[in-house]
């Protein structure tokens, strides 16, 4: 991290610009440009460090006053705890495959509703758009009652491919509309040339644009991955043991071996053992997820 | 049939795979979850449910508990996005600013947004915790900032502050990113033309950089208030509802799921519906005029 005096900036943020004298107005500035990087960086990034450290201390050193800060010499001992337990190890399982299921099905639905609003003038259009907003704008625990009975009587409660359905609820509206604003940015000219040789709106749709439409799709994954991932509300009603618990669940339940004592060892173990996936993610993905996340808010 | 009416069938044979999910998912649950609302249905009971008519309505506008419970979700919505924007816009305007490690920052400012709540809310209950907790530690141990240690979650207005808390540090982010995409459409230029007519910083923040993200601010200020208002995840782990930290999502989780009363659970449901349709029809008439 360089976060010296040697940041070069052209527009420095107002409330950063006290009015001193030329010189050391500069000195000034960058040194409180810094600081506050510095501080948010901390502010970010501290609670992280700080699961971290639990999870890498022995346990005898968790649990003392003072806290120790560093986690030195590293002990592996809540890691080896955690991946020993099946509960957890089958939940990243479960997480992994109920979230990858719910983004592909999300995917391969989305991008042929989002091709039909996208590029085509249909009547009705507006009320299937406002529908599909709709149903992000609702709250998940309104349905949550009545989501129970319908996977409960469809023979899906406490299976994977039930909490799986219940998440189109969430990834689907948001695949349709990332995806409908990728479409529409494509120049129009794309396949009128097919259709005018012959292809039909699925030709046109399978051989020119869903080839075009690659990083849109990567990008929309990831949003849904991530969300579905996450979830933690439907989890914890529609699944009852191993068989379709999440990881957030599990994490959330963790209780280990003793009763008495909560083993913050082990869950941070676990967060962090969750954690990291997300940011190798993010890292690699960065841009793509900001232009996801921006692509219909800015635009509208 | 012409060229274009087959266009058309091709638009809605391409749009059912969707439709008919939302049916199953979205349209059936919500129209059921009315129906519900309206008798006495219970949780895992063999026993048919019974017609009530309005009759859980009735009690859930006497029940106190309700009451309370809405105004604070409301509360809790109002400081955590008013907060949100605060430090988010202070986070946009830094990073705007080009500055060697602003890639790395973007990185830093996703993390807290791209992990499960629930992974937050424990590393900050770890955080807090009484004894051993960081928080603690620091404040008291260390700086002597805190004559004594403190039960961050047990005392009503200190759990309601940390879920405010832990809920600002996930979010902030978001905010931050939302708006710096705001910041960027803005032409530089125009920032130029202003300084050569001597506006000074503070006007040209207010008459020029405030209007010109407006439409990124009320998009970023509907997702936020929706999402604000239907808390969950933090609360549940953190707190279970205790110490004055009940909102609407974990009184209606409780009533419908702990308690077993699907029927009025269903009309706390219907409620909660109706009282975010509110704030959606108030934003959207907004989003309308605001782009004419």
């Amino acid at each position: 991290m360089r976060t010296g005096s040697s940041h070069r900036f052209t527009t420095p943020p107002p409330f950063l610009m006290p009015r001193y004298g030329r010189r050391w107005g500069v000195v000034v500035r960058r040194v409180l440009f810094a600081g506050a990087v510095a501080l948010i960086l901390a502010y970010t990034l501290f609670p992280f460090y700080w699961a971290f450290n639990g999870a890498l201390q022995p346990s005898s050193r968790l649990y003392v006053s003072p806290a120790d800060y560093l986690p030195v010499p590293p002990v592996f001992d809540a890691f080896r705890e955690v991946f020993a337990n099946r509960m957890f190890v089958r939940g990243v399982l479960n997480s992994a495959l109920v979230a990858g299921g719910s983004t592909l099905l999300a995917l391969a639905a989305g991008s042929f509703a989002a091709y039909a609003l996208g590029r085509f003038r249909i009547r009705g259009r507006r009320v299937v758009l406002a529908l599909i907003l709709g149903m992000t704008m609702f709250p998940q625990i309104s349905i949550l009652g009545a989501v129970y009975s319908v996977i409960s009587r469809m023979g899906l409660y406490n299976t994977l491919w039930g909490l799986g359905l219940s998440y189109m609820i969430l990834t689907l509206p948001l695949t349709v509309w990332v995806m409908m604003n990728f479409f529409k940015s494509l120049p129009a000219e794309l396949e009128e040339s097919a259709t005018v040789d012959g292809a039909t709106p699925l030709q046109a749709f399978w051989h020119v644009l869903l080839p075009l439409s690659l990083p849109g799709l990567a990008t929309t994954g990831l949003l849904a991955f991530i969300t579905a991932w996450n979830e933690y509300l439907f989890a914890l009603a529609l699944t009852v043991d191993r068989k379709a618990r999440t990881v957030p669940v599990v994490i959330a339940n963790y209780t280990g071996n003793s009763l008495h004592e909560v083993p913050w060892g082990a869950i941070m173990a676990a967060s962090v053992t969750v954690t990291l996936p997300l940011v190798v993610l993010v890292m690699i993905f960065q841009k793509r997820i900001i232009a996801g996340l921006t692509a219909g808010a800015v635009k509208g | 049939m012409s060229s274009l009416q087959k266009r058309n069938l091709w638009a809605w044979a391409f749009l059912v795979p969707t439709l008919a999910i939302f049916l199953v998912v979205g349209l059936y649950p919500l129209v059921q979850t009315f129906l519900t609302s309206l008798t006495n249905a219970r949780l895992g009971s063999t026993r048919a449910p019974e017609f009530v008519g309005l009759d859980n309505y009735a009690t859930l506008l006497r029940d106190r508990e309700f009451w309370v419970v809405v105004l604070r979700t409301v509360l809790f919505t109002v400081v955590s996005v008013a907060l949100e924007f605060a430090l988010g816009m202070v986070i946009a305007m830094i990073v705007h600013s080009p500055f060697r490690g602003r890639g790395l920052m973007r990185t830093a400012m996703l993390v807290p947004w791209a992990i499960p709540t629930v992974v937050s809310a424990r590393i900050w209950s770890y955080m807090l915790q009484d004894t051993y907790g960081v928080a603690n530690d620091l404040l008291a141990t260390r700086l002597g900032l805190l004559d004594s240690k403190v039960a961050w979650l047990a005392e009503p207005t200190l759990a309601f502050a940390c879920v405010v808390a832990v809920e600002v540090w996930k979010t902030t982010p978001f905010v931050a990113l939302l708006l710096l995409a705001g910041l960027q459409l803005i032409p530089d230029e125009i920032h130029e033309a202003a300084e050569v007519d001597g506006a000074s910083r503070g006007q040209r923040f207010r008459l020029l950089t405030l209007p010109m993200l407006k439409p990124a601010i009320l998009v970023a200020l509907i997702f936020r208030t929706l999402d604000a208002l239907r808390i969950f995840d933090a609360v549940w782990v953190m707190t279970r509802g205790q110490a004055g930290t009940e909102m609407m999502a974990t009184y209606n989780y409780r009533q419908m799921i702990d308690f077993q009363q699907l029927g009025f659970g269903s009309a706390v449901s219907v409620a909660i519906f109706l009282l975010i349709a509110v704030f959606v029809v108030a934003y959207v008439t907004m989003l309308r005029t605001e782009r004419g």
